[in-house]
């Protein structure tokens, strides 16, 4: 371990909710150790899910992983947070580039010029976009993916059908329930189609409630969150308003950390999108 | 010291854990209990099996396995539960600052030992 890794392992230690975590989580990543980096960035995510910066570290060392969806859907956080982000639109333009998907990586990229038209390394980066070949295909998630927008841009009236386009995994195991066990949005398909969803949907009536009740008895406060693992996947339930429930479902090697931030930001998107629909 | 005991014991030692109850998932009835002052026994373990009962539903209804953990988080603390053989539950009742993974690996541990 070298000295300045060791210094803030020992300030995060002292100060647990410092932002020591942006320099260790960067420290560890540049020596590799990919790892312990993506579990301080992880902490610091949680700690500060509106820090910016937070969600850019975690899209770098994701990406440094391999995990080229997990760092697209981490980018398009940052930027959500600070649509100026020229690292996050950057990084959001590697990984169109790396998908072949050149158009894509030019749009980004020439928005970040004209946020910071003083950074050097993005007129040579356009310049390499013409005669470079993508280093490596991308998973399918990222080549479908939408160009991310800013929450303050985002849903005018949309249907059901887009609810979730902008989130990991589209709306494919997101589910945005009404307080009667009615399927708002999303989709949970078995082998008999959305007949699955529904049925799911319909158990999950009241659950807000029962919720409620049980922390409020409790002492606990107003619940936020239910996380529930089974053998076969992580499913975690949130509360976009007091009468619906949104259910977020993935394959159980997802972290069951990263199911929580996915249902989280799933849950500001149909909060915005009832907002509209009234 | 039972088995029982043993197990609330294991769970109670964790930082932050007010107390834990192992509840009868059927009809909501406390079997053991282990709390500190002003947790209401009763009401967690009546609350806690109704919902882990309509979340194993909820599991059941797409397809999945019925669930070896649950966390309801509230603002100011948690409702764990580690559902076992016979229709039990171990629930803990933890608050802000508690050690929720090692809390989730004794509960899931010591579920497994409940009978």
């Amino acid at each position: 371990m070298t000295e300045d890794i060791r210094a803030l392992t020992a300030r995060m230690a002292d100060e647990p909710g410092s932002l020591a975590f942006l320099e260790l989580a960067e420290a560890l990543r540049r020596r590799g150790q990919l790892e312990a980096a993506y579990k301080v960035a992880r902490g610091g995510v949680s700690r500060y899910p509106g820090l910016a910066d937070a969600h850019d570290l975690m899209a770098r060392v994701l990406s440094d992983q391999g995990d080229l969806a997990g760092a697209f859907d981490a980018w398009s956080s940052a930027l959500q947070l600070d649509p100026m982000r020229t690292s996050a639109l950057k990084g959001i333009a590697f990984l169109y580039f790396r998908a072949g998907d050149r158009a894509a990586a030019l749009t980004h990229l020439e928005r970040a010029l004209e946020v910071d038209p003083d950074d050097p390394t993005i007129p040579q980066a356009i310049s390499r976009l013409g005669t470079e070949a993508p280093a490596a295909p991308v998973p399918p998630p990222v080549e479908s993916r939408p160009l991310p927008t800013p929450v303050s841009s985002a849903p005018a009236a949309r249907g059901t059908q887009d609810l979730f386009e902008q989130l990991e995994g589209g709306g494919q195991g997101l589910l945005l329930v009404d307080g009667n066990g009615l399927r708002l949005g999303g989709r949970l398909t078995g082998a008999d189609g959305d007949a699955m969803g529904d049925r799911v949907a319909a158990q999950l009536a009241g659950v807000s409630r029962e919720a409620a009740r049980a922390t409020r008895l409790l002492g606990l406060g107003s619940w936020h969150s239910i996380a529930l693992e089974s053998p076969d996947a992580h499913l975690v339930l949130a509360q976009p308003t007091s009468d619906t429930v949104l259910l977020a479902s993935r394959d159980p090697s997802m972290p069951m950390g990263r199911v929580t931030l996915l249902a989280e930001r799933a849950a500001r998107a149909a909060r915005a999108w009832l907002e509209v629909e009234g | 010291m039972t088995a029982t005991q043993t197990s609330l014991d294991r769970v109670t030692r964790v930082a932050g854990v007010r107390g834990a109850l192992i509840v009868s998932a059927a009809d909501g009835l406390v079997v053991a209990e282990q709390l500190m002052d002003g947790v209401d026994g009763q009401a967690a373990a009546a609350l806690t099996g109704s919902l882990v009962g309509r979340l194993a539903r909820t599991a059941e209804s797409a397809g999945l396995r019925p669930p070896v953990f649950v966390h309801l988080r509230g603002e100011a603390g948690s409702v764990l539960a580690a559902p076992g053989p016979d229709d039990l539950v171990l629930v803990a009742v933890v608050g802000p600052e508690a050690n929720l993974g090692l809390a989730r690996l004794e509960m899931i541990e010591a579920a497994g030992r409940l009978a």
